[in-house]
């Protein structure tokens, strides 16, 4: 028995069965709708608990700040790109690894890198009841039940609350750069380029960030068409709201007040953005349905939609 | 009016069979392991499906869906325990289109019996492919993959399927029909998708899928390594993941399989290599330069005696072929084989691959060994030949010993097989009874009445923590 896990199961659920709340750095606090009820407050443990270079993946605890993770997996030459990718310009460093997956962003690489929902190989879960249940498994390759640690990503902590979490990680790029053009079409750009790690567009001006062996990085440069500078990095995110659109919808985005991630289909709006429910009733059913499974009582997160 | 004729009326009398021979096919998929089909019927369309699903449950049938039924751990063997009511077995094989490639978003919509190889085949002129790739991509469906949540050979770099479908329409085990998942960002709601994708055909069948295409690498390198010992390529391995290089595919044959292979297709694999690697490399040319060229030094420094460039895209084909085939080779050298699949921390390779050469030996069992090494993904291969009394003793023994080895170096029981039938009464190995609680609630939210592929993946009575030593097939089926 882990004594720190079941610690944390014992605050969730030995204490009161009352309604509870997680609480990561409050970095992406307001995301889904504000908390009813005055939930009681919890912290999932926080450190890393194993960090193996050669296996390519880290065990951390859910409380654990993103930075902290960064900087331990930069000693073995590693990251986690999706969950990190954002730092240091648009993130506040206290954002944890718990945090970003209940929220389910993924930053800014997920062109290249994919979905931040895609590194979680297996995850340790405090349930409504307080029991401490673990989906998946610390290998990089498994179908051995059912995928709870997908179901938790982006679940906003309202069907668990992740305790512990393994990751996949990556080697760091040998070279890692940002540029910009004025007046380059974003579309055409992503066209252009075999495996870009961002391509970002605010309506006007255009920015790609290209990784990898040093040639590839300046041949794929110059097959971009139009001028383009070395930028020390991606623009300032608008943070009044976050839109979902398919990566070809994008193209009739106007105006200004916006960031949209090219090729992804995320849109970083200076307004904020209303709550889209899922539009197939058969869905919203299966929503409800979930919801009722993992937490009948309906004391995790009380108020919050996905 | 029967099964079979409402069956026949809702969908065609020429799509619905229950004659002995079709029952007996039917009864089987890729595993060693046979069930019972009630009645086994081929719709062409959602609503079909749909009507399936409901004349089977209003006769108290569960159903059990398959694609082209080239799995491995027994999930399309129809099992029930109602043994005078088999399953309807529902096959997607005639669901076989392709019904939209968007280049722009990369993405395709298929129908579940789309033939995985056929859709790379049919992007491939837009330069983009589906990237999961099991070595059965000739023969197995996009709705099995969907099913396993399949891998192969690329998954190291790419993923495994889970990370390349967007959306899937679903037919519910109550005959209404979902849409999870969705093309854009995000969707809203629970991310029912991922849960969905290795549900090993318990919460539903898959009618329509959303899958992400990826672009066809400009610059591929792949290179042949051949060692005096087993150790030394297993070294060469964990060589490659420690220097930071992420190939697209690490693949491992031992003495026994790569003699085979050669023997059978002639890729001119070393016939006297105690193990060889297949490392392939992709992306952008200098980098692929970079990255092969040290992929190279990395093996000659660990011991290899030689590491060959494939010249030229034929060279590369064949040398995947001789990967692919291996099934096919072992055919020539016992009847039977049994396959399995596990997935160890890479750095206990050496030490897991040990134990599995001592369990063979000790069941006087031939064993190969033909695997995905780059993601620690073991493939034992045991060949033998069933007839010969005792010996489907000895091989189930010696798969629970490697279950049990693999579990004990901290790995998993399936990589890119699923649990199916053939490890449901080993999931306690790996997880104790509030895990296996958790995945029931989720199973019986999308299906409370236990209808769809009943008694696969979750040990029968899990709240109750009965512990099987070893592999019983369920009451009605055959070994």
């Amino acid at each position: 028995m882990d004594l720190t896990l079941d610690h944390f199961a014992k605050e969730v659920g030995g204490v009161d069965d009352g309604p509870v709340t997680c609480v990561g750095g409050r970095t992406a606090w307001s995301v889904g709708g504000p908390l009813v009820g005055s939930p009681r407050e919890v912290r999932a443990p926080s450190g890393i608990v194993e960090y193996e270079p050669a296996e390519m993946v880290v065990r951390v605890r859910a409380g654990t700040p993103v930075a902290e993770v960064a900087a331990a997996l930069a000693v073995g030459g590693q990251e986690v790109p999706s969950l990190l990718s954002c730092l240091p310009h648009v993130a506040d460093n206290s954002a944890t690894v718990g945090g970003v997956l209940a929220v389910g962003r993924s930053g800014l690489r997920r062109l290249r890198y994919g979905p931040v929902r895609d590194t979680v190989l297996e995850a340790k879960v405090v349930l409504a009841s307080g029991r401490l249940v673990k989906a998946g498994g610390p290998v990089v390759k498994n179908v051995s039940g059912y995928d709870l640690g997908r179901l938790m990503v982006g679940s906003l902590g309202t069907l668990g609350f992740i305790a512990e979490v393994v990751l996949r990680a990556s080697p760091v790029p040998a070279v890692s750069q940002w540029f910009r053009s004025p007046s380059s079409d974003p579309f055409e750009a992503r066209d252009r380029l075999f495996r870009p790690s961002s391509i970002l567009w605010d309506g006007s001006s255009t920015w790609v960030l290209l990784e990898g062996h040093a040639a590839d990085v300046a041949a794929e440069r110059s097959a971009l068409t139009g001028g383009w500078d070395e930028v020390e990095g991606p623009p300032p995110l608008p943070t009044g709201g976050v839109r979902s659109l398919r990566p070809s919808e994008l193209r009739s985005l106007t105006g200004d007040g916006f960031v949209a991630e090219v090729g992804v289909g995320t849109v970083h709006t200076s307004s904020p953005v209303e709550a889209v429910a899922p539009s197939d009733p058969m869905v919203v059913s299966l929503n409800g349905k979930v919801k009722d499974a993992f937490d009948p009582r309906g004391r995790m997160n009380p108020g919050r939609r996905p | 009016m029967t099964l079979a004729g409402e069956l026949a009326v809702a969908l065609s009398p020429d799509r619905v069979e229950d004659g002995s021979l079709a029952l007996a096919l039917y009864a089987r998929d890729a595993s060693v392991i046979e069930g019972a089909a009630g009645v086994v019927c081929f719709p062409t369309s959602t609503a079909e499906v749909q009507a399936a699903v409901r004349i089977a449950r209003r006769h108290g049938r569960a159903i059990v869906p398959r694609g082209s039924g080239t799995g491995l751990a027994g999930g399309a063997v129809p099992v029930t325990d109602n043994l005078d009511r088999p399953p309807v077995v529902i096959v997607t094989t005639k669901m076989d289109r392709i019904l939209s490639i968007d280049v722009e978003d990369r993405v395709a919509w298929v129908e579940p019996g789309v033939l995985n190889l056929d859709l790379s085949r049919a992007t491939s002129a837009d330069g983009l492919h589906f990237a999961p790739d099991p070595s059965s991509q000739q023969s197995c469906s996009i709705g099995g993959n969907v099913a396993n949540n399949s891998g192969g050979p690329h998954c190291l770099l790419y993923g495994v399927t889970s990370a390349h479908v967007l959306a899937v329409e679903v037919v519910l085990p109550d005959g209404s029909v979902a849409v999870l998942g969705g093309l854009d960002a995000d969707p809203p709601g629970y991310d029912l998708r991922g849960a969905f994708v290795g549900s090993e055909g318990t919460m539903g069948i898959a009618t329509r899928i959303a899958v992400r295409l990826t672009p066809n690498p400009p610059a591929v390198r792949t290179l042949l390594a051949d060692f005096v010992t087993v150790e030394a390529a297993a070294a060469t391995v964990s060589g490659i993941i420690a220097a930071g290089i992420v190939p697209a595919a690490l693949e491992m044959m031992d003495a026994e399989i790569t003699r085979a292979v050669e023997d059978y297709v002639h890729a001119g694999f070393p016939r006297d290599a105690a193990a060889i690697l297949l490392v392939e490399v992709d992306g952008l040319a200098d980098g692929v330069e970079a990255a092969a060229s040290s992929v190279s030094s990395i093996a000659l420094a660990f011991g290899a005696r030689s590491v060959r460039v494939a010249a030229d895209a034929a060279e590369r084909a064949l040398l995947w072929k001789g990967r692919k085939s291996a099934f096919g080779a072992i055919a020539r050298i016992a009847p039977n084989y049994y396959l399995h699949d596990a997935v160890v921390p890479r750095t206990k390779l050496v030490a897991v691959l040990e134990q599995v050469y001592d369990i063979a030996r000790r069941h006087d069992l031939v064993m190969m060994n033909v695997f995905h090494a780059g993601d620690g993904n073991l493939h034992p291969l045991i060949v033998f030949d069933r007839r010969v009394p005792g010996t489907m003793e000895r091989v189930y023994a010696a798969g629970t010993e490697i279950i049990e080895a693999c579990v004990a170096a901290g790995g998993v029981l399936s990589g890119e097989h699923g649990i199916g039938l053939e490890k449901r009464d080993y999931m306690h190995l790996i997880f104790s009874d509030d895990d296996l609680d958790a995945q029931a609630l989720l199973r019986e939210v999308f299906d409370p009445s236990h209808a769809c592929n009943p008694l696969k993946v979750l040990p029968g009575g899990s709240r109750c923590g009965d512990l099987q030593g070893s592999f019983v097939p369920p009451e009605g089926a055959w070994i």
